[in-house]
C-alpha cells in the first residue's frame, strides 16, 4: 500500500520535473491539480499551508514537492519525492551544459545565449513581481518590498540585513498597533 | 562521462567579461571580496561550503542569494557569465538555480562537481523545511511569528525583484533585448500567461532578434 504510494508519488514528481520549465512558479498549479484534483492527497487548504512553509523556509520553492512527500510518507516519502523532482532536470541540465560547453565557440551558441539572458531576467522580474502580490497584504508590506529591492540595487551588502531589518520593522509595526 | 576532454571545454561556456574588467561601479570594491580577478579554480570544499550558504539563507527562493555568492562575494563568474547560466537554466525544466548550480558545478569540478552543488545546495534547506513543518502547527498561532514571517516573505519578494533590477542595469542590455526582458515581465508577471509556451515564443523570439541584430 505504502509502496503503491511511493511509486505513484515517484512517476508523478519526476513527470512534473521534466515540465517544469520556470521552476516553482510554473509548477504550482499544475501540482495543486495533480496532488489535490487527481489524486485527491490532500484538501487545498492544505496544499497552501505547505507551500507557504515552503515558501517561508530556504531553498528553491519546488522544495514543496518535498514537503508533501513529508506530509504523505513521511522520511521515505521526502526521500522519494525530492530524488523524483530533482534528479531528472537536473540531468537534462547537466546534458545541455555539456552541450553548450561543447558548442561554446559556434557563433550560434554565443546568439542563443544572448537571445535567452533577456527573457531569463524578465522572468526573475515577473516571480519576484507575482511573489509580492501573493505576500504584501497592507500598504507595510508593499513598503516592506519596495525597501528590500532598493537595498539590493543600491547596495552589495549581504541581503540578510534586508530580511532581518524587514522581520524587525514588521514585528514593532505590530506591537505598535500600526499594522494589523 | 567524466573524460578531462570533455570537460575542457566548459572552462569556455561564455567568454571571460568579468565585472572587474569592465568600469565597475564602485560598490564592487567595497564589498572587500578581494579586488582581483577571479579565482583561476574553485575547489572542492569552496564550491561545497558556497552552495551550502546560498542554499540556507535563500529564504524566499535562491536566486538573489545565488547571485550575490556567486557573482559578488566569491566572484566565481561574472554578471555576464552567470545569467547565460542562468538563461539556460531558465528555459530547461527545473527550477532555474538548481540546474545553475548543476552547470556551475560541472564546469569547475566535472560530474562530481554538480552532484557537489546541488547536494549542498538542497540539504540545508531539507533540514530545515522539515523542522519548520513539524513546528509550524504549534507556532502559527503565536502573532509575532505570523507578522514576522509575512514581513519576512515581503522582504524576500523586493528582494527578488530588486535582484532582477540589478541584473538589469549592470548587464547593460541593448533596446531590443531590454524590450524582450520587459515583454517577459509583463506576459508572465502581469498578463499571467502559461509560462512554457511563453518561454518558448519569447526565446525563440529573443534569438531571432538577436540574429537580425549581429547583421544590422
Amino acid at each position: 500500500m505504502k509502496d503503491d504510494l511511493l511509486l505513484q508519488m515517484a512517476v508523478a514528481f519526476a513527470t512534473l520535473s521534466l515540465v517544469s520549465i520556470g521552476g516553482a512558479n510554473a509548477v504550482v498549479p499544475e501540482l495543486h491539480r495533480q496532488v489535490v484534483d487527481q489524486l485527491g492527497w490532500m484538501d487545498g487548504a492544505t496544499f497552501t499551508q505547505l507551500f507557504a512553509i515552503a515558501q517561508v523556509a530556504p531553498g528553491p520553492n519546488v522544495l514543496v514537492v518535498s514537503l508533501i512527500g513529508w506530509h504523505m510518507a513521511g522520511p521515505a516519502g521526502l526521500a522519494v519525492a525530492t530524488t523524483a523532482i530533482m534528479l531528472p532536470s537536473s540531468v537534462l541540465a547537466f546534458a545541455a551544459g555539456r552541450l553548450v560547453a561543447r558548442w561554446s565557440h559556434t557563433r550560434w551558441i554565443e546568439i542563443a545565449k544572448a537571445g535567452l539572458v533577456p527573457v531569463a531576467v524578465g522572468l526573475i522580474l515577473a516571480s519576484g513581481v507575482v511573489m509580492a502580490q501573493a505576500a504584501d497584504h497592507d500598504a507595510l508590506g508593499v513598503m516592506i518590498t519596495v525597501a528590500a529591492a532598493g537595498f539590493i540595487v543600491l547596495s552589495d551588502r549581504n541581503p540578510l540585513w534586508a530580511l532581518a531589518t524587514a522581520t524587525a520593522v514588521g514585528v514593532a509595526c505590530f506591537r505598535l498597533g500600526l499594522s494589523a | 562521462m567524466d573524460d578531462p576532454i570533455a570537460r575542457a571545454p566548459i572552462a569556455r561556456i561564455i567568454p571571460c567579461d568579468h565585472p572587474m574588467s569592465k568600469a565597475g561601479n564602485m560598490a564592487d570594491y567595497e564589498s572587500g571580496a578581494a579586488a582581483a580577478a577571479p579565482p583561476p579554480g574553485v575547489t572542492r570544499t569552496a564550491l561545497f561550503l558556497g552552495f551550502l550558504k546560498i542554499g540556507l539563507l535563500g529564504f524566499g527562493g535562491v536566486a538573489p542569494w545565488a547571485r550575490h555568492v556567486i557573482v559578488e562575494e566569491r566572484r566565481w563568474l561574472s554578471e555576464k557569465e552567470y545569467a547565460a547560466i542562468l538563461g539556460i537554466g531558465q528555459v530547461l525544466p527545473g527550477p532555474n538555480t538548481m540546474n545553475a548550480a548543476v552547470m556551475i558545478g560541472d564546469r569547475f569540478h566535472g560530474a562530481p562537481g554538480a552532484m557537489l552543488a546541488l547536494l549542498a545546495m538542497m540539504a540545508m534547506p531539507l533540514v530545515i523545511l522539515v523542522v519548520l513543518a513539524s513546528l509550524y502547527a504549534s507556532f502559527a498561532t503565536v502573532p509575532d511569528v505570523r507578522i514576522a514571517v509575512e514581513a519576512a516573505a515581503s522582504a524576500a519578494a523586493g528582494l527578488v525583484i530588486g535582484t532582477a533590477v540589478k541584473m538589469a542595469v549592470k548587464l547593460k542590455p541593448t533596446r531590443l533585448a531590454l524590450l524582450v526582458g520587459l515583454l517577459a515581465f509583463a506576459a508572465v508577471g502581469l498578463a499571467r500567461l502559461p509560462l512554457l509556451p511563453t518561454v518558448i515564443v519569447l526565446a525563440l523570439l529573443s534569438v531571432a532578434g538577436a540574429v537580425w541584430e549581429r547583421r544590422a
